[in-house]
Formats: structure tokens, C-alpha cells, sequence
């Protein structure tokens, strides 16, 4: 590339020492975010980092950009008050699963609905770290931890479910440890404009190490997971010969050269497809039966808040003759005492 | 009903300083519109007018009985500072609305009935036992205008061939007239209202138009019976007037506050009663550029508001009680991070789900101190229905200069009443100042502070080289970096209360009304005053020695206020709440001794309780 580039990831790293844990999945996210906004050319006085409460909420002290660290499950609010009131700044939301899904689950679908142009970044290790390991609302159904000795007893959120619910426009997943597709990912819920919204299979040292490991782990990951690529026919395996059909209404694990299976008979990936339904199955996907999607599932232009809020308020002031307080004052029913 | 009218006199014109008019009857007769119209003729003739509308919780109560009772009181003439304890004059639409009110009627006052709803099903459905509701109600002695009102209102328009319920929809008008008549007032001014606001619908003008005009010729073609009343213009200031209630005012003063900061305003909001039409005022004004966010919830509101703040607007959210008490965390955000933000808070009985649609005073202490943590915010309280304009105003003045969230008190007396209100001139209020940065790039210290106010520096992103990170974690004194430790933390529980005993210094001193000498203080605050004034003021005028002290600003108190409590021999705290503000008193200022006087039953002092009151004090 011959292009000057202004901005390296070092210019988004603040001065401040990070202290994750060592081997906390967050190291990596925090690397991978500043080589997206990098190679996005972002300036950095023009972001707003703005998290919740939870270890990834600490994310924000450790960019150079301006960084708002708030409370608990109310980021996304906040962060909507930021584009809202300065659509000019891009602005991206750290959260976790215990701070999107639980305490701030209200606010995580309406955030959604609503189509603001947000990056949210969920780090679902499903977990909650900071307070040292109770279930979240992540944690698969029996899952043992200090709030739940015996196992839990309750369903978890799936948060590609529960954005695709909320009506959402963007959803993408990625791994802490894949890199490159981290910054990928990253880089296109930039681009889209509205709330998109990228779940990171993210990985607890200390509390709820290798939970995703089964899926993971460099050696199983190939069979185990599948990249979607919009346009590309959906294939995965070590071997490049599985892939993924229609049958009736649900997804299907085929063998490519099996029962005369080819290429061509695959499902094609569509990410702009303004239906949802097959974005669903697609992130609903769990293994042992399928593989886990990466990758952009949906990314459906749609009608944005803040876009259509400005556009309101021009339309109205083009053919309003109020363009004072004093215009506003003394209009209307009002008399005068001379 | 024995008829009480008497022929063949010549009408008697009684001269009064002020009068209150109630206007009442079932939820879908226009009573809430036909006392604002009312009101604002007699503010255009000159008077000074209060207004208060008293209608049901319930959207549709059941017709002509007294849950679906809607009243609208007008008060009005020279020197009116509340809504009225009395009605001085009743119109009643129907039975219920006459057994709802008898009990509020004055001695000797007139009360216009329409006779034909007075049928035994209409008495039957207010629940009167007898025919004769003004023998049952002990309303003999009363002027009584027994109109035919149904019965004329169908008559003036039967040539316009109107259906039925047009028809009856209009007889408010033949009410309004009538009125107009008593207190010899013109109709042009409503005749302008109706051409406007009927304009695609000539048929329904003309109905309204007549119907106001034979309401006014019938008042004419009884006054052999009737006394008419004059009330006394009062002498306002020169300039453009116009009626504005809580509310509206609330909503209007953050304008003005967006327009002299040079800020767009941002409200996050969820709807509260009674706070709700500040959010649909506003959300009215984007002709003005206002943002407003409809929230999920009162947290989201607060919360964008808290956002758009950071990012360089004044951010303010709206709400009543309940909903105060769901922002709490975040207003403790806007305080640590130390960010402009303004709640204006609309009293209403609590708690709980409380009176949702009834005033109280009972917030004071949650503004103050709901919050966990040393969390110090400033507390102001507005004391008229138009003097929400100038709290509004000034509450975000406060916060953009201090940098600090203020809350704002008003209620739900003060919410839905009305007054005259002068549109203010330009130079009636102050630029506002914002602490925009003077230290250089690359070197920014988000926690530095100016001497004189304590704040810190106002950098919104942007800004090049002036990135940097706050939240809601304590941070280093200077550097705006996390910090734990002990002693900084000391210092900076500190710096934010010394921040917020500053401002004490930018507020106005407390004044004290009525006589200089006395050996009573009445003390009050927000939307009180009213009452209060009025009933030091007729004691004063029976040579009592007695004198107003009325709050605004609460957190941090007038610089003045020891000094001027420790001149009276008394002191008597007045609230709607059971002691609040003399609690927050006696802490701090311990050294004098407050007697209380305190109600709490959804419903604003009277004068006369209040003047008894001081009276027992005085003569204890």
C-alpha cells in the first residue's frame, strides 16, 4: 500500500498499563480494535469508547480515544445519547454478557430497535468475572459456579437470538483468539451504519477458563466452526468438505461427494437478506449438530435513529417560522400592555 | 326546584379585587377549555389571573357521575398570587358537578346551573336523595341562575341543522358566554379563538359562535335577576403577556437556557404524570433543533441525557417521584464524572405509585440525599407556575457553569396551573458561560479546577488532543486517572461538596416579604408560596406581625439564611410533606428551633388553614 497512513494502532493505545489477567481473552479484543480503527484510518479524537460495568468495561481506559466508563447494563443508553445528540462521532460500546444481557437487557433491545449507529462489542465468556464467577445469562442450562452450586436451572440468552428479535440489522461472532478475524469483523461493523452488534466468544482465564475451547481450539476449530462469507456457498472443515443445506425448513451438516452432494447444491451465504429467518437458524447454530457460524450473519441497510432524527428536525425547521426562543415566545395566543 | 329568581329589579354591579370562577361538569363537556379561554380573556382585559383544573384520574369516568366530575378554577383580578380556596362563582353542568363543589362555594356566591340536566336520573346518578339539590346541598341563600342552557344551545342553532351531539358539544359555549356577561366581559377575544380553531369547519363555528353569543344575550335578558361583578384590572409592566402553565414554563426556560449557552438541547425522557408535558412540549420543538428521546424506561432517559452532556449538549431528563427514584445511579454518574445535567422533577403524592395525579411536596429528601455515596447535588425549587421558566432556566445555567447535575423541584400544583407571563426581553437574562478549556493540547487534565467555582474544565470529543477517559470509578485529584487511594478519595468526597457550597455564592440571598418587624417567619419552599404569601399578606393587612421566608434554592442554602432565621423570635416551616425541609433545616442550622406545619393530603394549603394556623402560633 503507497497510501500515507496517519494513524497506526499505537496511536489508539493509551498510557495506561492494561491489567487484564494474564491470558484474558480482552488482551486480545483490545489489540484487535485498535488495528481495526487503524486500518479504518479513524481520528482518534473523533471516537467515543463508552462501556458499562465488568471487565470488559475497563476497555476504555486503555484507548487513547475520548472514553466514558459508566455504570452498570447502561452503556448503550448513554452511547445513544452520545450519537444522538453528536451523530458526527463514531462511538462504540463495550460490554459484556452480564452488562448487555442481564442487567442492561432492556436497553440492549431497544438500542437495537432502534437502529442506532453504535459498534457494540459483547464479550460473552459467560461469566461474570469481576465479582468472581457467578452464572450470567450466557451460561448454559446446568452450568456450575458460585452462585449456582448445584448447577443452574435456567435457559441461556443466545444474543444472535436476542438481536435478531429485537429487530436487529447487524450481528456478526468472532473468537478473542482469531485475530485477523477479529479485525475483519470489526472493520465491517464500522462501516454499517446502525447498531452493529459483535458477539466475541471470549475466553475467562481464572473463572470459567476453555469454556469455549470445544469449539475453539485450533485443532477441532476447522470442524467445528463455519466463516460465513456473504456470496461464498457455506463450506467448513479441515478439508473444505462439509457444508450446509436446506432440508424442508431446517439447516442440514452434509458431506460434500456424499449421496452425490456438490458445491453447488450448498446454501449461499446472503448477510444483506432483509428476512431474517435464515440469519436465525444460522446464529442459533450450537455444536455438537452444527457448526458455530463466524463471521457477518446479517447486514441489512435499514432506517437509522439518529440519521432520521436530524432529518426530522431540518424538515421541520425549513417550513417553521420559528427560528427563535423569542419567535416561539410570541406567537400564538398572546396580547400586548402598552 | 322552588324558583329563586326575581323579577323586575335592576342589575347590581358588586366591585371586587379578585374573584374565582369554577367552572365544572363531566369529563366530555370542554370544561378544561372553556376555563382556559375564560382565564385568558381576563388576563387580556388586565387582570392577574391563577388557574387550577381539578379533573378525574380516571380517562372516562362514568358520565354525570362525581368521579367523572372535571373542573377548571380561574382566579382572577389585582394582586392574585393563588388559584382561590373559594369559588366565588360556580358554573355546574350538571348535578354531579354541583355536588362535587357545593362544599368549596363561599358564602353567599352565585352558582349558574343547567337546569335540565337536573332531571331525576342526573340527581339520581350525583347521588341525591331528594328533588331539591339545593335544600339537600344547603345552598339556599346562594344567587342562583337557574339557565336553561341544553334547552337554549339546541334552540340558537336549529336552523343550522346540526346532529345532535355537535350540538350539546357546543352548549360550553352558552356557559363561557353567560360568564362573560357576569363580569362584563367582551367575547371577542374567544369569537377569535373559535373562527381559528373551526376554521375547515364552518358549520361547527357557526354552532360556537352563536352559542357563545346567545349565552351572552341571555345573561343580558336576566340581569333584572342578577348581580354583575367588576373586578379590578391590575397594573402590569409593559410587553407581550400571554398564559403559560408549569409545564410549558419548565420546558421554556430550557430553550431560552439552550439559546444563551449556544447548546442544542438534548431531553431524555419516559412519560410520567405529571411531568409528561414537558416531554411532549419539547418534543414540539425541534423547529428549535431540540432532540428529545423517548427512552424505554426512566433510566434510559437519564441516561442519554448523561450521554449527550458528555458529548457537549445540555442534557436534561424529566420525571415525577417514581421515576426519580429510578435515575438515582446514573444522576450519582453525572456527579462523579462531574457533568452538566438538569431533572426537572414534577412532585406528585407518594410513595409508591402514591396520588399519581395529586401535589405533594415530598421529594425534597430524595433529591438531596437518594443517591449512594457523598453525592452532593444542587436542589432548586420553582414557587410559581411562570417562575418554572426562570428555575428552569437557571437550574441549567447552574449546571453548564458548575458543571455539577441540579434538580429541579416543581409540582404538580404548579405543573397544571396557570398564570399570566410576560415573554421576557433580551437582556432579562444572563449569557450563560460554559468552562470551556483553556490548558493546551497534549497536556489535558480532566480533573484540574477554576478557583473560584471548583469545577473542571469542559472538553467534549472532538477536541484534538484533548482526548482522555472518565467514568464513574474515583480518580486522581489532578490527572483524572483511576485511584484507590484513601486519601485522594478524602480530597475529592471533599472538593465535589466544596464544588456544590460554591455555588451558594452565585445565587441570589434569600428576601423576606411582608412585615419587617415581625415576630412570626412563615417559612416555605417551591410551589407553596402562593398560599403562603396570601395568607401573610391578609394578616398583615389585620396588622399581624407576621413575614414570608420562601425557598428556591435549598442545596446549598441562600449565604443569608442563618442570619436572617436568627432575626425572628418564631419560626414555622410550611409543607406539603411531613417535615422535610425542616428536617434539612435543623441539620443545618441547629441553632434555632422550628415549629411545622405540614399536610399531606394531594391537595395545596388555603389560605384560611393557613391563617388560622399562624394566628393559634402567634397567640401561643
Amino acid at each position: 500500500m503507497s497510501e500515507v497512513q496517519e494513524y497506526t494502532f499505537v496511536d489508539f493505545k493509551s498510557a495506561l498499563n492494561v491489567r487484564w489477567c494474564p491470558g484474558c481473552g480482552d488482551h486480545a479484543i483490545l489489540n484487535t480494535v485498535q488495528k481495526a480503527m487503524a486500518e479504518l484510518q479513524l481520528k482518534p479524537e473523533e471516537v467515543v469508547v463508552v462501556s458499562g460495568i465488568g471487565c470488559s468495561s475497563r476497555f476504555t481506559y486503555y484507548m487513547s480515544t475520548f472514553g466514558f466508563h459508566t455504570i452498570h447494563g447502561r452503556g448503550s443508553a448513554i452511547a445513544s445519547g452520545v450519537k444522538v445528540a453528536r451523530p458526527d462521532l463514531k462511538v462504540w460500546h463495550i460490554t459484556g454478557d452480564g452488562d448487555a444481557l442481564a442487567i442492561g437487557g432492556n436497553h440492549f433491545i431497544h438500542t437495537v430497535r432502534r437502529n442506532v449507529d453504535l459498534n457494540i462489542i459483547l464479550f460473552n465468556n459467560q461469566i461474570y468475572g469481576l465479582t468472581k464467577g457467578q452464572y450470567s445469562p450466557t451460561s448454559k442450562h446446568g452450568f456450575v459456579s458460585k452462585s449456582s452450586p448445584f448447577g443452574t436451572v435456567e435457559q441461556p440468552f443466545r444474543p444472535g437470538e436476542l438481536t435478531l428479535g429485537a429487530r436487529g440489522h447487524f450481528f456478526a461472532r468472532t473468537v478473542d483468539r482469531e485475530l485477523k478475524l477479529c479485525v475483519d469483523v470489526f472493520k465491517a461493523a464500522d462501516r454499517f451504519e446502525g447498531t452493529s452488534v459483535v458477539e466475541v466468544l471470549q475466553n475467562c482465564v481464572i473463572f470459567n477458563d476453555k469454556t469455549h475451547q470445544a469449539i475453539t481450539d485450533k485443532e477441532f476449530k476447522d470442524d467445528r466452526t463455519i466463516l460465513l462469507e456473504h456470496g461464498k456457498p457455506m463450506i467448513f472443515g479441515k478439508n473444505r468438505d462439509k457444508g450446509l443445506m436446506l432440508e424442508g425448513l431446517t439447516l442440514k451438516v452434509v458431506q460434500l461427494g456424499v449421496n452425490g452432494v456438490e458445491e453447488k447444491d450448498l446454501l449461499v451465504h446472503d448477510a444483506e437478506c432483509t428476512d431474517s429467518t435464515m440469519h436465525l437458524k444460522l446464529a442459533t447454530m450450537e455444536y455438537p449438530e452444527f457448526p458455530v457460524a463466524l463471521g457477518v450473519i446479517r447486514s441489512v441497510k435499514g432506517a437509522v435513529y439518529n440519521r432520521d432524527v436530524e432529518a426530522q428536525i431540518q424538515e421541520v425547521q425549513q417550513n417553521s417560522s420559528v427560528k427563535s426562543f423569542r419567535d416561539l415566545a410570541t406567537r400564538g395566543n398572546v396580547w400586548e400592555v402598552k | 326546584m322552588k324558583d329563586q329568581n326575581v323579577m323586575g329589579k335592576s342589575s347590581k354591579v358588586i366591585e371586587v379585587d379578585k374573584i374565582a370562577v369554577r367552572f365544572s361538569g363531566d369529563s366530555g363537556d370542554g370544561m378544561q377549555l372553556t376555563g382556559t379561554l375564560f382565564s385568558q380573556t381576563s388576563a387580556v382585559y388586565g387582570n392577574d389571573i391563577s388557574t387550577f383544573p381539578d379533573f378525574p384520574a380516571d380517562i372516562r369516568a362514568p358520565q354525570g357521575t362525581i368521579g367523572g366530575v372535571s373542573g377548571f378554577q380561574v382566579h382572577f383580578g389585582r394582586g392574585v398570587s393563588t388559584p382561590g380556596d373559594q369559588t366565588d362563582v360556580l358554573v355546574a353542568m350538571n348535578p354531579a358537578a354541583l355536588k362535587a363543589n357545593a362544599r368549596f362555594m363561599k358564602p353567599g356566591g352565585t352558582i349558574v346551573l343547567d337546569v335540565d340536566s337536573f332531571d331525576r336520573k342526573g340527581l339520581e346518578k350525583a347521588g341525591y336523595k331528594t328533588d331539591d339539590p339545593i335544600t339537600e346541598d344547603q345552598l339556599d341563600g346562594y344567587n342562583l341562575i337557574k339557565a336553561p342552557i341544553t334547552t337554549l344551545t339546541k334552540e340558537s342553532v336549529k336552523e343550522l341543522e346540526l346532529d345532535n351531539k355537535s350540538v350539546l358539544r357546543s352548549k360550553n359555549m352558552f356557559a363561557l358566554g353567560l360568564v362573560y356577561w357576569l363580569f362584563n366581559r367582551p367575547i371577542a377575544h374567544t369569537q377569535a379563538y373559535i373562527k381559528t380553531k373551526f376554521g375547515k369547519n364552518p358549520a361547527i363555528m357557526q354552532a360556537n359562535l352563536l352559542v357563545l353569543q346567545a349565552g351572552f344575550d341571555y345573561g343580558n335578558n336576566i340581569q333584572a335577576m342578577t348581580p354583575s361583578y367588576h373586578v379590578s384590572p391590575s397594573e402590569n409592566r409593559k410587553g407581550i403577556y400571554r398564559n403559560l402553565n408549569g409545564n410549558t414554563a419548565a420546558a421554556w426556560g430550557l430553550l431560552l437556557a439552550s439559546e444563551k449557552s449556544g447548546l442544542p438541547l438534548f431531553l431524555g425522557s419516559y412519560p410520567i404524570t405529571p411531568a409528561t408535558e414537558i416531554l411532549q412540549e419539547l418534543a414540539a420543538r425541534k423547529d428549535l433543533g431540540v432532540k428529545v428521546f423517548q427512552a424505554e424506561d426512566e433510566i434510559a432517559g437519564v441516561c442519554t441525557a448523561i450521554g449527550a452532556s458528555y458529548s457537549g449538549a445540555l442534557g436534561v431528563t424529566s420525571t415525577s417521584g417514581p421515576g426519580l427514584a429510578l435515575k438515582t445511579e446514573a444522576i450519582g454518574l453525572a456527579v462523579m464524572a462531574e457533568l452538566p445535567l438538569v431533572v426537572v422533577n414534577v412532585q406528585r403524592g407518594g410513595p409508591s405509585t402514591g396520588l399519581p395525579t395529586k401535589t405533594e411536596q415530598s421529594d425534597l429528601l430524595q433529591a438531596l440525599f437518594g443517591r449512594n455515596g457523598e453525592s452532593p447535588v444542587v436542589v432548586m425549587a420553582a414557587s410559581t407556575p411562570v417562575n418554572c421558566f426562570d428555575y428552569a432556566f437557571y437550574a441549567a445555567k447552574i449546571a453548564l457553569e458548575h458543571m455539577i447535575p441540579v434538580i429541579l423541584l416543581t409540582d404538580g400544583f404548579l405543573a397544571n396551573g396557570t398564570q399570566q407571563w410576560r415573554v421576557p426581553d433580551e437582556g432579562d437574562f444572563p449569557v450563560i458561560e460554559l468552562p470551556r478549556t483553556r490548558q493546551k493540547t497534549g497536556e489535558f487534565k480532566p480533573y484540574l479546577r477554576s478557583e473560584d467555582k471548583l469545577n473542571r474544565d469542559w472538553v467534549v470529543p472532538g477536541m484534538k488532543g484533548y482526548e482522555h477517559r472518565i467514568g464513574g470509578l474515583e480518580k486522581d485529584a489532578v490527572t483524572g486517572n483511576i485511584s484507590h487511594d484513601g486519601p485522594n478519595h478524602h480530597l475529592m468526597v471533599s472538593l465535589r461538596q466544596q464544588k456544590l457550597e460554591r455555588v451558594a455564592h452565585f445565587v441570589p440571598e434569600l428576601e423576606v416579604v411582608g412585615d419587617a418587624s415581625a415576630d412570626l417567619l412563615v417559612v416555605g419552599w417551591g410551589g407553596t408560596f402562593g398560599h403562603l404569601y396570601a395568607a401573610v399578606e391578609a394578616l398583615n393587612k389585620e396588622g399581624r406581625k407576621v413575614a414570608l421566608a420562601h425557598f428556591n434554592y435549598i442545596n446549598p442554602l441562600p449565604l443569608n439564611t442563618a442570619e436572617l432565621l436568627g432575626r425572628y423570635k418564631k419560626i414555622v416551616v410550611c409543607e406539603l410533606n411531613m417535615g422535610q425541609f425542616a428536617g434539612f433545616l435543623r441539620m443545618k442550622h441547629p441553632q434555632f428551633s422550628y415549629e411545622q406545619f405540614n399536610k399531606v393530603q394531594g391537595q395545596p394549603f388555603t389560605v384560611q388553614e393557613l391563617k388560622e394556623q399562624f394566628v393559634k402560633l402567634m397567640e401561643a
